[in-house]
C-alpha cells in the first residue's frame, strides 16, 4: 500500500519519512520545510500550543495544494504532514517536502505550500501563555479572536 | 436535518462541536443567521464548508448536508 502524501496526525512527525515520500529518480532536488513551535512572539512567551483540525477536510485541502503545485510547477511532487493536539516549544508542527527535477522549482513550490496552508487548510492554533490562552485568528499572528471578534492585539 | 460542525473558539463558545439541526434553511446565509441568533455568536469572519467544500453565503442547503463553520485558520 502506498503511504498517503497528505496527512494530519496526532503523533510526532518524522522529517525523513515525509521527505522519502517524494524522492524518486526524476528528482534532482528535494526542498524540506519544518514549521516549529516558537517560544517568543512579539515579547510574549508561549508555554505550549494546541492545534485542532477538521481532519477529513484538512487532508483534502492539503491534497488540493499538492495538485496546485503540480499544475504550477510541472514535475514537482509534494508531501505534507501537519500535526495536531498538544505541542511543546520546539516541536515540529508541519513538514512540507517538494521534489523536482531542478532546485528552483522545489524551493518556490515549498514556499507556496506553506502560504496556502495558512490560507485554506482548516487547522487552528491555540496559544497558551503564562497569563491566558486564545485561538490565533489569522495567518499574520497579530490578532486573536477569542470571541470571534478582533479584541486582543499582540503588537 | 443537517449536521453542523463548530471549530476552534466557536466550538468552545457554543459548548458543542457537532449539532444536528432539524431545520434545513434554503441558503448558507439563512443558516448563519439562525445559528447566530440561537447561540449568540458572530459568524461575520467565518468561512463555511458544505460537505468539505468551501461555499459562498448564497449556496443552497439540502437535507443530509454537513455544514462546517470555519473561523480564520492558523495552521502551519
Amino acid at each position: 500500500m502506498t503511504e498517503p502524501l497528505f496527512v494530519i496526525t496526532d503523533r510526532p512527525i518524522s522529517v525523513e519519512d515525509v521527505m522519502k515520500k517524494v524522492m524518486r529518480p526524476e528528482a534532482g532536488a528535494v526542498a524540506v520545510f519544518a514549521g516549529t513551535v516558537r517560544e517568543w512572539t512579539n515579547g510574549k512567551r508561549t508555554l505550549f500550543l494546541r492545534y485542532e483540525a477538521y481532519v477529513s477536510m484538512a487532508e483534502k485541502m492539503l491534497a488540493q495544494i499538492g495538485a496546485e503545485i503540480a499544475e504550477k510547477w510541472p514535475g514537482a511532487k509534494t508531501a505534507i504532514t501537519h500535526r495536531i493536539g498538544r505541542l511543546k516549544i520546539g516541536d515540529i508542527a508541519v513538514v512540507i517536502a517538494v521534489s523536482s527535477p531542478h532546485r528552483a522549482e522545489a524551493y518556490e513550490a515549498n514556499r507556496y505550500a506553506i502560504e496556502r496552508i495558512k490560507q485554506i487548510v482548516p487547522i487552528w492554533k491555540k496559544e497558551q501563555w503564562e497569563d491566558g490562552s486564545a485561538w490565533v485568528g489569522d495567518q499574520l499572528e497579530t490578532t486573536a479572536y477569542p470571541s470571534g471578534k478582533p479584541e486582543v492585539k499582540e503588537e | 436535518m443537517i449536521r453542523l460542525l463548530f471549530f476552534a473558539h466557536l466550538g468552545e463558545q457554543i459548548g458543542e462541536r457537532e449539532v444536528m439541526w432539524p431545520h434545513v434553511p434554503e441558503t448558507v446565509k439563512q443558516l448563519k443567521d439562525e445559528v447566530e441568533e440561537r447561540y449568540g455568536v458572530s459568524l461575520g469572519r467565518v468561512m463555511t464548508a458544505v460537505n468539505e467544500e468551501y461555499v459562498r453565503d448564497e449556496a443552497p442547503l439540502h437535507a443530509g448536508d454537513t455544514v462546517a463553520f470555519i473561523p480564520p485558520v492558523s495552521g502551519g
